[in-house]
């Protein structure tokens, strides 16, 4: 068996070795360069362009502006949220929109006529930060691709609670943060009798291509999208954003190929971010710990309508996490002069679980109860909104392994009464939770007469291992060794899978390669029985295995060599799709876990460093004990940026982003991360999927941020409500 | 970015000369000056590199010790005399930037490294210090990296390099070459300018005049010394707050103290109030904390960045526990 084994990416060496070409690296014979010019206003209308000096520098080929781009098919039906304007007027919307493209043989040339090109404008009152508006809030009019309702109420909404009920009631708060992954993204793009060809970075090459077909009036067929490797997308290259959109336009423009990357700079404007959340968050409780209510409303910003809306879900998690008779949640949107919002690593659960499990360490605090007891105490044995059983649950499990890995019985729970030295010492702990998604997907199988298979879908690897685990299901499947067995991505002819987004490939894409190698497997036993002679004929098909590259019968075996050589075929092929299963939708599915941080602040410089971490989780089977170690560390380290050090800031006068770039935009480096552990508790789930996997890309972050927060209230004695942690929150 | 022309003089007169054209920028390390090119913050229109110049000693005579302009940070952070006699210029060179930054950055560039200011680094905003008179958006704006002292309305933006603050802190000075071969002494605290109505003036340098080393007079203050610098993360940022300290204690009492801030001022600032405080006492916490509370004297501070008097303070008296000890 290789599932579940400690596998060595296959793609690890060309990595490591400069030969996995990402989507900028296909250079094309001939390829021209492309530019983005940005707004430097936030509202307003581009009165004109003067271009005199960008059209005299050396190299240029076209300059596309507002006035002169090729008009689009409809924007609102491209399947995928396609963000404002792409030229196609000349308002402006928010600071640092696309308004123009600069085409040259050369990127330096390119970029310097970039920088030359003037625009005027007439600038409006803009709405510059989400606080300015944050009394005018909508409701949303798409909430969570239409799974949810914006808003949720189990029981008495305004029930009569006792006296002697403890209260908290407070506000938190989530900043903008950006995705920054290492590879910015990136399009090149070429079109030949009508047909265009695309290497793009993104998390959904079917949902490219759909895209990109419907805004050029094409056949999706006519679109081929090419992304064999992705250097990490955390969200941000799940849809099809302008970038590639004005690739494409600006190749037609001068009919070769065209390359455009965007600037770490722009990266800030181009491809969507986290949405600032205002949270607010009411619980009540009994003295002896039990939740008699729950609200958790939620205000975060979107763009202006013409942009598109996009609401962080962040109180979906409050919906399903503690049992509890009154559970009430909203989502509501204040419409900002930013950029369309988009998906990031758990989306809405990540905001979301900050509040809720803020908030829970504060009733505990309150009703001086140990903060892992208060959740066992309101431990939901069933999906308390959807009123569901769930379909596997080993929280329990996680709390307890967790906490003896991580020696939480050694916590003093009074506020600042540990120490190590000068320094506090602070432990703290919160639940984390993700929904385990599934979407259709397929894959082929060719198997040649050497023993070879060649696994092939429409899906990407975006870094977490997706070549490496589908061949090992194959390889299993097949009584394959690894190393014969190859697999092939990120191209729109093969197979079709959905977008890498939502922790579902694995939970998608292997049942169909499983359900491909069940075809294989059926055709090599009937070319067995066929053609293996006397001794095979008439033997049931239930009665043979695959094993070390033979069909095993009861009596002789068939290596896959003899069986082609005496069928006379040189390779076989089997494709199949898998579908999810509609009994399903009789639970509620979603992936646990129990974050445990410990951190040493310096009460006198307010210095907060996280010194040790243990990660429990429930997150079904494991396809690979290594890419998925990697998997959660990651994640647990993307929650530790959240807590500490991530934040988007925005000029409040000007609406402009002040930090774009990864010097002043911290994110965590090896010096800020100590030792994790993480553990997997045994759980399968046996309902969610045939391989009973529950995802693992998003959960591991999920409250990591509110485990930090409730390490330095221990610590300090000091809650901090407001992400990220600053030095100034804790100098008192 | 935009076009330009770069020369490697093979001479010290022949770089001045040319340096002394205007629209001509020096380049060292180039570890600053490629992303201001990059950020079109500067557009020169000649950049005369330095790297053909024999400038990167290190020597120590005659109690003077001269660090070569072209000497890379890492090879002051790592030379024997710096780090036992001067542990402060060390630690300030370890602490600042990455690796690979202090390999290629040299002691001339990082004193005149340019501004962090948020503002100053984006041409999408005015800034009076890169287009003067344009005006400044960051005071009212996201200013919580910016100075508290030797502020303007003009301008606010931070002296970011960690290097000079300790250099103040021991009264160094910067010999200068200018076109034509006369050569000068400067203390550093006279190299830089206050913003005042002219915040793109930022040094005292003539056209054409460039640092050639950095001179260090023995002191016996220096060796008890340390730069503490705090940050947001916990390597690779630029300081928040960090201070150079060294404390000359003798029987029992501070004959001489030295402080100097760093991310706080819009040049490297000497903290000359908490240093007359702290001399004649006896080292003791009640007087580091006394001391510190000086320095909120001068302060001009926005709501976001009230927080770093506070720090300061607190930074000064660990930084002087920590040579007392």
């Amino acid at each position: 068996m290789y599932v579940g084994q400690g596998v060595d990416r296959i793609d690890g060496k060309a990595k490591i070795t400069g030969g996995a070409k990402y989507a900028a690296e296909f250079d094309l014979p001939g390829t021209a360069h492309a530019v983005l010019v940005q707004s430097t206003i936030s509202a307003g209308k581009i009165t004109g362009f003067d271009l005199v000096l960008a059209e005299a520098m050396p190299g240029i080929l076209a300059i596309i502006t507002t006035d002169n781009a090729e008009k689009l098919g409809n924007l609102k039906a491209a399947p995928q949220k396609v963000t404002y304007p792409l030229l196609q007027d000349s308002n402006i919307k928010f600071n640092g929109q696309h308004i123009a493209v600069v085409v040259a043989d050369t990127f330096e040339r390119a970029t310097a006529a970039a920088a030359a090109v003037r625009v005027n404008y007439r600038a409006t009152r803009a709405v510059n930060t989400m606080d300015q508006a944050i009394s005018q809030s909508v409701t949303p009019k798409e909430f969570s691709n239409g799974r949810a309702k914006p808003d949720s109420q189990v029981g008495d909404a305004a029930p009569l609670l006792p006296a002697g009920t403890l209260r908290v009631e407070q506000t938190y708060t989530t900043p903008i943060e950006h995705h920054n992954p290492m590879e910015p993204h990136a399009t090149i793009a070429n079109w030949s009798g009508g047909q265009l060809t695309v290497w793009t970075a993104t998390q959904g090459i079917s949902g490219a291509q759909k895209a990109l077909s419907s805004l050029f009036g094409l056949e999706p067929k006519s679109v081929t999208v090419i992304c064999p490797y992705v250097g990490g997308g955390f969200g941000s290259k799940g849809n099809t954003w302008p970038p590639a959109v004005l690739a494409a336009m600006a190749a037609r423009r001068v009919n070769r190929p065209v390359k455009l990357v965007v600037t770490r700079e722009q990266m800030f404007t181009s491809n969507g971010y986290r949405p600032r959340t205002v949270q607010r968050v009411k619980l009540a409780a009994s003295p002896d710990g039990k939740l008699l209510s729950v609200r958790h409303d939620v205000k975060t910003q979107t763009s202006m309508p013409e942009v598109g809306e996009f609401a962080e879900p962040s109180a979906l998690i409050t919906r399903m996490l503690y049992e509890a008779p009154s559970i009430g949640t909203s989502h509501r949107l204040v419409q900002v002069n930013h950029g369309l919002p988009t998906y990031m690593r758990g989306p809405g659960e990540s905001s979301g679980a900050f509040a809720i499990e803020s908030a829970m360490d504060e009733m505990a605090a309150a009703l001086k109860m140990d903060p892992i007891a208060f959740r066992l105490k309101n431990y939901a044995e069933n999906d308390p909104t959807a009123r569901l059983p769930f379909a596997s649950k080993a929280l329990r499990e996680c709390y307890a392994q967790g906490a003896t890995a991580f020696g939480w019985e050694k916590r003093n729970p009074i506020p600042r009464s540990m120490r190590d030295g000068h320094l506090l010492v602070g432990m703290g702990m919160a639940t984390s939770s993700y929904p385990t998604n599934r979407m259709p997907a397929s894959a082929s199988i060719r198997l040649t007469a050497d023993g070879s298979a060649l696994v092939r879908s429409g899906t990407q690897d975006i870094g977490t291992g997706t070549y490496t685990t589908l061949a090992q299901v194959a390889a299993d499947e097949l009584g394959l060794p690894l190393r014969k067995v190859r697999t092939q991505l990120g191209d729109s002819r093969l197979p079709s899978a959905p977008v890498s987004g939502g922790s579902m490939t694995s939970a998608s894409v292997v049942p169909a390669v499983q359900a491909a190698a069940q075809g294989m497997k059926s055709q090599l036993f009937a070319l067995a029985i066929n053609h293996g002679g006397p001794q095979w004929r008439g033997i049931s098909p239930e009665t043979l295995a695959l094993s070390e590259s033979a069909v095993i019968g009861p009596t002789d075996r068939l290596s896959i060599a003899q069986i082609f050589a005496r069928a006379k075929i040189a390779q076989l092929n089997a494709t199949a799709g898998a579908h999810p299963d509609s009994d399903a939708q009789k639970y509620s599915k979603h992936a646990f876990g129990a974050q445990f941080a410990e951190v040493r602040v310096d009460p006198d410089l307010g210095i907060v460093r996280v010194s040790r971490w243990v990660g429990a989780f429930d997150c079904g089977r494991i396809l690979n004990a290594k890419t998925a170690r990697s998997q959660l560390i990651g994640g647990i380290i993307y929650g530790m940026g959240m807590a500490l050090f991530e934040e988007t800031r925005v000029d409040p006068n000007s609406g402009r982003i002040t930090n774009a770039n990864i010097s002043d935009y911290l994110v965590a480096v090896n010096a800020d991360v100590p030792d994790i552990e993480t553990i997997v508790v045994d759980s399968v789930d046996p309902i969610s999927n045939p391989l009973g996997t529950k995802g693992i890309g998003e959960l591991p972050m999920v409250g990591a941020a509110p485990a930090i927060a409730n390490a330095v209230y221990h610590a300090t004695g000091i809650r901090v409500r407001d992400l990220p942690i600053r030095i100034e929150n804790l100098l008192v | 970015m935009q076009s330009f022309l770069i020369t490697d003089p093979p001479s010290l007169s022949d770089a001045t000369i040319l340096g002394g054209v205007p629209g001509a920028t020096f380049i060292a390390g180039g570890t600053d000056v490629m992303q201001l090119l990059k950020n079109n913050v500067i557009a020169p229109r000649q950049l005369i590199d330095l790297d053909k110049l024999n400038l990167s000693n290190i020597t120590n005579d005659h109690g003077e010790l001269r660090l070569g302009a072209l000497a890379t940070m890492a090879d002051v952070a790592a030379h024997p005399v710096i780090r036992a006699d001067w542990p402060a210029i060390s630690q300030a060179l370890l602490l600042s930037a990455s690796p690979q930054v202090r390999n290629m950055g040299t002691m001339g560039g990082n004193l005149l490294q340019r501004t962090r200011c948020l503002y100053f680094r984006d041409n999408g905003f005015a800034c009076n210090k890169r287009a003067p008179g344009s005006g400044c958006p960051a005071i009212a704006g996201d200013s919580r990296d910016l100075a508290i002292f030797g502020t303007s309305s003009h301008c606010i933006a931070t002296h970011p390099s960690d290097l000079p603050v300790a250099l103040m802190a021991f009264n160094a000075e910067v010999e200068l070459q200018a076109p034509g071969g006369a050569t000068r002494r400067l203390p550093l605290s006279k190299l830089y300018r206050l913003p005042g109505t002219t915040p793109h003036i930022e040094t005292n340098l003539q056209p054409g005049e460039l640092i050639t080393a950095v001179i260090l007079a023995a002191q016996g203050v220096s060796r008890r010394s340390t730069y503490l610098k705090v940050r947001d993360r916990t390597s690779f940022a630029f300081a928040l707050v960090s201070a150079a300290v060294a404390l000359d204690i003798e029987d029992g009492t501070i004959r001489d103290a030295r402080v100097a801030l760093g991310g706080v001022g819009t040049m490297p600032w000497r903290a000359p109030l908490v240093e007359i405080a702290l001399r004649g006492q006896t080292p003791n916490d009640q007087v580091f904390e006394t001391a510190a509370l000086k320095i909120a004297a001068g302060a001009e501070t926005t709501q976001m960045n009230a927080f770093k008097i506070r720090l300061a303070q607190r930074i000064i008296v660990r930084a002087l526990q920590t040579v007392s000890a």
